[in-house]
């Protein structure tokens, strides 16, 4: 039958038919749908993981134990994962395991747009390169092949408009494999440095016999049509290729690491002009140059942001002169908070505070954009709460305060706070605790207790930052300012270590508005402060050549944090009937 | 360039339901027998932000993104956002635009000025501009949400499959409570501008 799938979905089905029993993840655009998929299908048991590391560490597990596995992560999830999947490299594998990670060119929801295809090369496993989602499904196959036949992991790499691109997928039956049974093997599975180091030249020559496999897969396709013009491509980069020049020869690399050697030499003997068009680093370019190939790839091909048909024609055809018709200035429309989020108020009362804020990723991210503008750093996951602790010891500046997450507290905040206790610290940290991971899709985490296929066990807030040894621990309501600020900056001000807790859950996991609020027209004075709180339900209109605030109505979630910041309390909460 | 392509762009504010109207119009692609792609982004995009999404189908189609210039026709949930994806468009395409204008929050906070006459403006630069309050006719089918079924109503007529096929599809995604409601506003937007 032939389905509409992402990427995203069809990585989940290819993986089903090929009978993987056990799939883990930590959510990250674009690679959150991957697990949201399989969680659904049959035979199947998958788990959102607190961290990358660990949705590794228990793929490897259930790879050691005998059975297919699955775990993917967003491309900056792979350094969280790092350390596990270098020595993964080592001991190789027990049931097939294929670690997928989706990178984000042109940062559609990411912090940096590295290439993850540095980590097969630096992990010496092979890496399989899908294009569209019918080779996202079927490479699958593949991809457990290669996993058991050379005993290694597979590195399964997409981008963003792999796994959020659409195409059309014929989907099969689920093959049950059976498991290989748990198998004790310490020169395998012990990597200590006696047995790791018979393991690297294993390593070495799997690399080597995965060059001679990959020069007679029929994935590395050569498509030869007219000549004069030959290009080396993988990815999406290849439908750019193929749109934007039909009649030109294409190398279509899909295993993309260890690359087919004689077959890049053949291809090139082959055509006249020799391009390599791939997004983000020339990691494909410098391994055919170092062949001894004359090509042209980034000389002529951005190395940043994505790749497009356009960007292709123009880097090949130099007087290719796009037309298109744009109309400016387009004011911008950058993402922000909802009306409601109960990350507002604690911006709006730290800004109010003069804190410098130490933020990391999550919808609070947002935060940092005007109007609000009171988030001063943001580098990873949980790195806020490092980061203040180190601010604090470096004793510059006046106040600092640290914001995460629930779900990125669990992630990577435990062992920052766990810092700043064991070094006798005193930064405060603001855990915001909406009830779940918001950015990425409502997904559950350990302080929600909500398990990918249902019931897990909860692990509370409060105890979790008590037993770290944080002594002060205070929870406070967001919509309320008042507290809010009285409890920061008695926190703040404290010399040992501090947790506030503002709880509220998400707007997108409550039934919906709890209120709506109205602006009195007779007591506004104009002054415009309760749109600084930057919700899209407010603004400030025009009527009769005086300017005053209104609320939409039908946008409003009716939180009052508007009211709170209004001088004249012109504004007032009106109950939904 | 390869023949035979149609190239559909869809876009609005987020939380409108401009992804399940391209998703709509993809599947109705595919079960006309065609080859489609279709491109989009999720995550941080989402939160109150400007979406997107392309529509490609046609006997065999490569890149899920369509060319710059190159896109036939344009469905807009809100009239800023028109202006925003016209560069995907050719100067020869169909702008379908819903009469609502969403203030993003740069405008809000003053930084920016929401323009004048959007409609005016795509009016200026592309033949065939059908503006829709589609929200009024979403609420004359029954509710406000199916805004979406209106527009895609209204982009039916001018792709070459059959209406049932649309309503078939259409019933599919939406939830068994709004069928009916969908159904209707669909048929208002295919009945506009006969």
């Amino acid at each position: 039958m032939k389905v509409l799938l992402s990427g995203d979905e069809a990585i989940a089905r290819g993986a089903w038919e090929e009978g993987v029993k056990v799939a883990s993840a930590y959510p990250g655009t674009p690679s959150t749908e991957i697990l949201e998929a399989l969680a659904t299908m049959p035979g199947v048991y998958a788990q959102w993981s607190p961290n990358e590391k660990v949705a590794l560490e228990v793929g490897i597990g259930a790879s050691m134990a005998g059975v297919r596995v699955l775990v993917a992560m967003k491309h900056v999830g792979l350094n969280v994962a790092a350390d596990p999947f270098m020595t993964l490299s080592y001991t190789g594998v027990g049931g097939g395991l294929v670690v997928v990670s989706a990178d984000d060119p042109a940062l559609y929801s990411s912090q940096n747009e590295q290439d993850n295809r540095h980590y097969a090369r630096m992990a010496k496993v092979p890496m399989l390169e899908p294009s569209d989602s019918e080779e996202c499904k079927r490479l699958m196959g593949e991809a457990y092949t290669i996993s058991e036949t050379f005993d290694t992991p597979v590195l399964f790499r997409i981008t963003t408009r792999i796994a959020h691109g659409k195409g059309v997928v014929e989907v099969g039956e689920r093959r049950e494999v059976p498991s290989r049974g748990l198998k004790l093997d310490p020169a395998k599975w012990v990597m200590l440095p006696n047995f790791a180091r018979d393991r690297h030249p294993l390593v070495e020559e799997r690399l080597e016999r995965l060059v001679s496999y990959g020069e007679s897969l029929p994935d590395n396709r050569m498509e030869m049509r007219e000549p004069q013009l030959g290009f080396i491509t993988s990815g999406v980069a290849y439908q750019y290729v193929r749109e934007a020049f039909p009649q030109a020869s294409v190398l279509k690399l899909t295993l993309t690491y260890p690359l087919p050697r004689d077959k890049i030499l053949e291809f090139a003997s082959r055509v006249k002009r020799l391009f390599v068009v791939e997004e983000l680093d020339p990691f494909l370019e410098e391994q055919v140059r170092a062949l001894g190939l004359d090509v042209v790839g980034k000389r002529v091909f951005p190395r940043v942001g994505e790749l497009s048909p356009e960007l292709v024609r123009a880097g090949v055809d130099k007087d290719y002169r796009p037309t298109w018709i744009s109309f400016s200035p387009i004011p911008p429309r950058p993402p922000t908070l909802c009306p409601g989020c109960p990350h507002r108020g604690v911006f709006v009362v730290l800004k109010r505070l003069k804190a410098t804020v130490f933020g990391d990723i999550g919808c609070y991210t947002l935060g940092a954009l005007p109007p609000l503008s009171t988030l001063h750093s943001c580098i990873c996951m949980g790195a806020g709460v490092g980061m203040v602790h180190g601010a604090d010891k470096a004793g510059e500046g006046g106040r600092k305060v640290a914001v995460i997450g629930d779900s990125t507290f669990y992630h990577s905040g435990i062992t920052g706070l766990a810092d700043i206790v064991y070094n006798d610290g005193v930064s405060t940290v603001v855990i915001m605790d909406n009830g779940t991971t918001a950015m990425t899709g409502k997904q559950g985490h350990p302080g929600t207790g909500v398990a990918l296929q249902g019931r897990g066990r909860r692990i509370p807030l409060e105890s979790l930052v008590k037993g770290l040894g944080v002594e002060r621990v205070r929870v406070v309501d967001p919509y309320h300012l008042g507290t809010m600020e009285e409890v920061l900056k008695e926190e703040m001000e404290a010399r040992e270590p501090s947790v506030v807790i503002t709880r509220r859950p998400c707007t997108l996991i409550t039934p919906g508005p709890i209120g709506t609020c109205r602006v009195d027209q007779e007591l506004c004075i104009g002054c415009g402060i309760c749109v600084k709180v930057g919700c899209i339900a407010l603004a400030m209109v025009e009527e009769g050549g005086e300017k005053k605030a209104r609320i939409a109505e039908h946008l409003c979630y009716g939180c009052g944090v508007c009211a709170q910041v209004c001088p004249k309390e012109a504004i007032g909460e009106v109950e939904n009937g | 360039m390869v023949r035979g392509v149609t190239n559909l762009v869809f876009c609005g504010v987020g939380g409108q339901g401009v992804l399940l109207a391209s998703e709509v119009a993809a599947q109705v692609a595919l079960e006309a027998g065609l080859d489609v792609k279709k491109s989009e982004v999720h995550g941080m995009a989402q939160r109150g932000g400007s979406v997107f999404s392309h529509v490609r189908f046609g006997e065999r189609v490569y890149s899920p993104v369509i060319p710059l210039g190159e896109g036939h026709m344009l469905v807009a949930f809100e009239e800023l956002e028109a202006l925003r994806y016209a560069p995907y468009l050719s100067n020869q395409a169909r702008v379908m635009v819903n009469t609502l204008r969403v203030n993003p929050i740069t405008v809000l906070s003053g930084e920016a000025t929401y323009p004048r006459d959007p409609v005016g403006m795509l009016r200026s630069r592309f033949l065939h501009v059908e503006a829709v309050d589609a929200l009024a006719l979403a609420v004359e089918a029954g509710s406000p949400r199916a805004v979406n079924s209106v527009m895609l109503g209204l982009l039916s007529r001018y792709l070459p499959f059959d209406p049932r096929l649309w309503l078939s599809v259409l019933e599919a995604r939406v939830p068994a409570r709004a069928r009916e409601i969908n159904v209707r506003a669909f048929g208002l937007g295919r009945e506009l501008f006969s």
